[in-house]
Order: C-alpha cells, then structure tokens, then sequence
C-alpha cells in the first residue's frame, strides 16, 4: 500500500531547515504539521486554533505547488499581518494533499 | 472589598462552568475577565462560529454555548467584575489572596482559579524598529480619551473596523486624520468603508494605499512617520501614530505572578487536582499546560470539575464529602431555587 504521507520541507523561524513527512489522510493543515512537529514554541504557532483569526501561521510559500486559492478571511487577516510578502500564506489554510509533496515553506518571524 | 470563596480570573467557557461546579459544593464563585462581557473568545472572537465537539450538542454555535452556561450558572449567583484585568495577587495575614485589578477593584478568596483561556488580550504592535520609544509619546495601540487628539495631525494605520470607526470620529475633532493601509480594500463594516470613502472625497480624511509605516521620526515626542508605499519612501508630519491591528493574546501580568510557566502556559499537577506551583492558585483550561494536554473546551469542564473537588478540600479542611450525582441530588441554587428529579411514584399492592 503506498504511504499517504509526503515530504514537505519546512525553515524554521530561526533558519534551520526540517524535512518532514506529513500525512495526508489526517485531515491536517500546515499548520498542525508544523505543531505536531514541534518546530515553533507553544503558544506562538496556531494561536486561534486554525480559524484565520490570527497570523502566527504566516510562511512564505518558496516552491511552486498548486495551493488553494486564499478565501476572504485569509485575505483580510493577511492585510492585517506583519511581515507580509507576496508569497505569504497562513499555514492553517492550506490542507496537506497529495500535490503537495516537495512543498518548501519557510515560516514568518513571530509578531511581538 | 468583594469576598467569596473561589475567585476566577477569565469568564471563558471553562470559567463560566466551575461556577456550576462549585455551586453544586456550596461554594460561591466571583469572575473577573479583561472583556466587557462573559464568554472569552466565544463570545468575543466566533460567537457565530458552530462547535460540534461538545457532548450531547451536535452542533452549537459559540455564543449559544455562551448563553447556556450563563442560563445553567444563574442559580448560584456569581459576581462578575468585567472589563478590568487582573494585575496583581498577594496574599494577606490569614492567608487568603487579593487580587486587585488594573482599576484597582480589590477582591479576597481563599482559592483562585485561573481560567484564562489564551490570556489576555494584548494590542499587535508593528514591527517599527524604535515604536517602543515612543509609545506614550505620541503612539496610542488603543484610543482612550478622543480629546488627546484635538487640533493634532494623526495618522491612523489598520484596515479593520476599529480604524475606520477612529478615523470616522476624529475628523471631527482631529486637525487632520491620515488613514493608511496595506490594501486598498477594507475589511470593515461596509457603511464604514463608504464613509471613509464619503469623507476622503471631502477632503476630510487623507487615505495612503496600498501603503505601510515603516519608520518613526521625533525627539522625544513623534514627529513625523515613515511610510512606503510602491517601493518608494517619504515622510508625513504628525503629532500621533495610531496603529489599530487587533489584539493578539498573551499572558500578561500574571506571567508575573510567580507561577511556573511553560510554553507560555501555567504549568499544573493533572495528576491530582490542576493546582500550580503555589498553593490555593490552580489553572484550568486554555491557560494550562500538564504532559497530554488537550486544548479543548470539554477539557477545560473536566479540569474544572476535579478543581472544584480539590478547591472544596481547602476551604473546608478535615470536612468529610462525597461526589453525588445531579440525578440524585438534584440543583440547589444560592436563590432559593431547586432543581430535582420528580420522585417516582409508588403504589402498594394490595
């Protein structure tokens, strides 16, 4: 049977690189795999539980994988954030798929 | 003085519940909570948002859950102090804390519990290297006082309802309001949108997008802003930055109140009772952190329930209780009120 997990590589906010399997029959975000992974501090990652309400998610998307274009709450809240570039996304928003097997993000500093 | 025998700091679904469980131990309960009314990020952040992992509720909506615990609470009566945060906790001779408010309401209980959910709700600063220079110097994360800002050039950053509605209000007092935003779409109440776009076309409001701050100018008192706006800089004299971002949560001052802390959460014994490094003060909910820890509102009911057996234990040392069952001993509210389960009825045979 083939695995459902796939490679996605992920820069933390301190620069270090992981390379890290995530599963695509779980129903996570990326997000959840950057938590479960523990590659940012509790309580900085995921503040508002998934729900686009916060922006301690945002990573630059750094490869060219087909995303899920952003909804309006992604939008505003982007417009609210810091740090933002044109490739930025809120890691909560985008579900792990299959498609997105090599996916390289690179996680925003944590607002103050 | 307010008294009582639990005192809660956060009115969140967690905190709402442990009046019910403390009622049902005869203990009364006092909440205090940085918001202006009791539901925490229910009530606050998605009260139209649909939970579906609270037993026995296939689906409700955040602001009714709200509603349902101020409704399965009203018997027992809690005192609320809303809209004041809690700032610091002593203790006094006999042993019983105060915790005063950052109004300076003092309340006094033998027992808290922290049921702070994220913590409190902070304003997000920019990330303007030398903001923190001037803050109180002409840079305000909320509006307090209106009249600070009369006859002033102002410069409100945001895109939300807060700097719509500011900006609204201070043409009217301001000598002039500058609105500046990263998009050139709003994400405010629509009526506020077209009134910004009213008074910009009245030469009342001047709007700067797509655009950011990114610099801060003054000696001693801010001066004048820096902003970029496609790729290019200039400068804006004024006597007031308000950037208007939202909040964000954080601990607060009761990172300072000498609990032990961990992942910016409240370390707790799970093992027993939810009580954290000081005796008397437990964490409950959100706010906690003990190894399994689950986010989850019905953990935060759990914690609570096995809280209140624990905080029982303290008020009342050597008194001798048993866990008793809603079914069995029905509800005894503080009013008067009682709830119970009609008694079944039973005809002799003859």
């Amino acid at each position: 049977m083939e695995s459902p997990d796939i490679p996605i590589t992920i820069i933390d906010r301190e620069g270090v690189s992981h390379e890290v399997m995530a599963p695509t029959d779980m129903n996570m975000n990326l997000m959840e795999v950057v938590r479960s992974y523990e590659l940012a501090p509790e309580g900085t990652i995921g503040i508002c539980g998934g729900m686009a309400m916060c922006a301690s998610c945002q990573c630059y998307v750094l490869s060219e994988h087909p995303l899920p274009e952003k909804g309006p709450d992604e939008e505003a809240m982007l417009a609210e954030a810091f740090f933002v570039e044109d490739n930025s996304r809120l890691g909560c928003q985008i579900p792990i798929t299959p498609e997105l097997s090599g996916l390289k993000v690179h996680l925003a500093p944590e607002e103050m | 003085m307010i008294k009582t025998d639990i005192l809660i700091i956060g009115a969140g679904p967690t905190g709402l519940f442990t009046v019910f469980e403390a009622g049902l131990l005869k203990l009364r309960c006092h909440l205090i909570d940085a918001l202006p009314q009791p539901g925490g990020q229910c009530a606050e952040i998605y009260p139209k948002k649909p939970i579906y992992d609270i037993p026995a509720f296939p689906e409700v909506l955040a602001g009714d859950l709200v509603d349902n615990l101020m409704k399965q609470i009203e018997p027992f009566q809690p005192g609320f102090t809303l809209g004041e945060r809690a700032e610091t906790i002593d203790k006094d001779e006999d042993g019983q804390f105060i915790v005063t408010t950052n109004k300076g309401t003092q309340h006094k209980a033998p027992v808290i519990a922290i049921a702070g959910g994220l913590g409190s709700f902070e304003p997000r600063k920019p990330p303007i290297a030398n903001i923190a220079d001037f803050e109180d110097k002409g840079v305000e994360y909320v509006i307090r006082d209106p009249e600070v800002y009369r006859n002033k050039n102002v410069v409100i950053a945001g895109g939300g309802d807060s700097a719509l509605d500011w900006s609204i209000f201070l043409t009217d007092v301001a000598a002039s309001v500058t609105l500046i935003h990263r998009r050139n779409e709003f994400r405010g109440a629509l009526d506020s949108v077209e009134k910004v776009q009213e008074l910009k076309d009245a030469g009342k409001i001047k709007l700067i997008t797509p655009a950011e701050v990114i610099g801060l100018k003054g000696d001693g008192h801010i001066s004048g802003v820096t902003v970029k706006r496609s790729g290019e800089e200039f400068d804006l004299e004024c006597d007031h930055f308000v950037p208007l971002f939202g909040l964000a949560p954080k601990l607060g001052p009761m990172a300072n109140w000498g609990l032990e802390i961990e992942k910016n959460a409240i370390k707790v014994d799970n093992s027993l009772d939810y009580q954290t490094n000081i005796p008397g003060i437990y964490a409950i909910g959100d706010i906690n952190t003990y190894p399994g820890k689950l986010k989850l509102i019905l953990c935060g009911f759990h914690e609570a329930t096995l809280m209140c057996q624990s905080a029982y234990q303290r008020i009342h040392p050597g008194k001798r209780y048993v866990m008793k069952y809603t079914t069995v001993g029905g509800v005894e509210g503080f009013d008067g009120s009682k709830k119970e389960a009609p008694k079944a009825v039973v005809k002799a045979i003859n």
